[in-house]
């Protein structure tokens, strides 16, 4: 079936089966491979997207539900000059992450929360957070990184 | 972890969608948020031929109240119904399903009609005395809560028939309490407690194949002390007695004695936020 969707801004056009998860098409068929694939069931968060302005686990839409839609994926974090987005800059400082497998997943979601709730309570964090899970960093660090980017963000765009 | 091939349908009414089950006999199945359904077609516990997406149907997304109930259309997000302020039990039910990313894409009718026994929606259509409208081949027809729940996954829906509609009273006063090994897991188990005039009904979830019913003997409340303050062991009575009724299973996440010991737990709690006041010893459930 041959799909469109913009992804970070820009409009492909691919054509997939329609048992192709938009996971699978991210990074095999538009060669996106910073979503990445835990568990293939919904369970571990590692693939969460932003797909029309709310969080998704790429591994439960099939591309072709995509058709038409806009989605926000890991790359479209940083610049164009490669200047990190403050999520990724706490997540690098707070030792948010080890091994790197589920950060994605965690950036995406904490883009969502902090776009929704400028200035989240580590409670907050916690439950939103609950939904990706890491194996390496014992998640203290996850959850400095994106109270750090919250503040780092308000910062930055402080409410008029 | 790849699913099975299928034909994948685009549905672009509801007359289009039972057509195209029909036609499919027992081979399809209707792809809504895919929530529970991609999963199990990613561990090939299913492998439908046809799936039939119900996504762009038109219609299907309203909310409203009329009368004393609030009519969902089926595609309604559960990120919907816990944002929704006209059924405040609904809404906090909603708020205990998943995590934000399974919430924004799962519905109300898809989860209605996996029926998975520790779903929070079943038990809350139940407590309610809800009903949802189905549309099938040639024909359209109401079923209501207590016949919709057959068994574990299991439903009164024909294979070409599909939810169109979720019909769910507003109770007069109502609690909900849920024991998880993290929000947004499974439940292990489940309370929803609602009130509607006199009659107090409580639905326990996880301890069966389908929500459990549990009508009070004495169904008026007589919760409260004349001076307001809630009656622990009139509550306590009910939690007992739900406790004793129910036949919980033992599996991975909890023994039937520590589901039995939860059902006690859970349902106090329930009726004790129906009641009114939260009892003094109420531990605060993890958000």
């Amino acid at each position: 079936m041959q799909i469109s969707l913009t992804v970070n801004g820009e409009r492909h056009r691919v054509d997939v089966e329609p048992r192709r998860t938009l996971a699978d098409a991210l990074r095999e068929d538009l060669g996106l491979t910073g979503t990445h694939l835990g568990c293939e069931h919904g369970v571990c968060g590692a693939c969460t997207i932003v797909v029309d302005g709310r969080p998704v686990r790429a591994c439960l839409m099939f591309a072709v539900q995509a058709d038409g839609a806009s989605i926000a994926t890991v790359e479209g974090l940083a610049a164009d000059d490669g200047t990190l987005h403050p999520l990724q800059e706490a997540f690098s400082r707070c030792h948010g992450l080890q091994c790197g497998a589920c950060t994605p997943g965690m950036l995406m979601t904490a883009l969502h929360l902090l776009d929704t709730e400028p200035a989240p309570s580590r409670d907050r964090i916690r439950a939103e957070m609950a939904g990706n899970i890491c194996r390496c960093t014992g998640y203290v660090g996850i959850v400095d990184a994106v109270e750090s980017a919250a503040a780092r963000q308000r910062e930055l765009a402080p409410e008029a | 972890m790849k699913c099975p091939p299928f034909d994948y349908h685009r549905a672009t009414g509801v007359a289009d969608a039972v057509a195209t089950l029909d036609a499919a006999g027992d081979e399809g199945k209707i792809l809504a948020g895919g929530q529970s359904l991609v999963p199990v077609l990613a561990l090939r516990m299913a492998r439908p031929a046809v799936l039939v997406d119900i996504n762009h149907v038109p219609g299907l997304s309203s909310l409203e109240v009329r009368g004393d109930t609030l009519h969902l259309g089926a595609l309604v997000r559960h990120l919907t119904l816990a944002e929704q302020d006209q059924h405040p039990l609904l809404a906090e039910a909603a708020r205990w399903i998943g995590h934000t990313a399974i919430r924004s894409r799962g519905t109300v009718a898809g989860s209605l009609a996996h029926a998975d026994p520790s779903a929070e929606l079943p038990s809350v259509l139940l407590a309610c005395d809800g009903a949802v409208q189905v549309a099938g081949p040639g024909a359209t027809r109401r079923v209501g809560a207590a016949d919709l729940f057959v068994g574990a996954l299991q439903t009164d829906l024909g294979d070409a028939e599909m939810i169109t509609e979720v019909e769910l009273p507003v109770p007069d006063g109502w609690g909900f309490s849920e024991f998880a090994r993290r929000h947004g897991d499974f439940a292990v188990v489940s309370a929803v407690a609602t009130r509607f005039g006199d009659r107090i009904r409580v639905v326990i979830g996880g301890v069966a194949g389908v929500p459990h019913l549990v009508s009070p003997p004495d169904s008026t409340p007589d919760l409260l002390t004349v001076s307001g303050a809630v009656q622990d062991d009139r509550v306590a009575e009910i939690a007992d007695a739900a406790a004793r009724g129910v036949e919980p299973a033992s599996d991975l996440h909890g023994s039937a004695d520590h589901r039995r010991a939860l059902t006690r737990e859970v349902v106090r709690r329930a009726v004790a936020q129906l009641a009114g006041t939260p009892t003094s010893d109420r531990t605060p459930v993890p958000a």
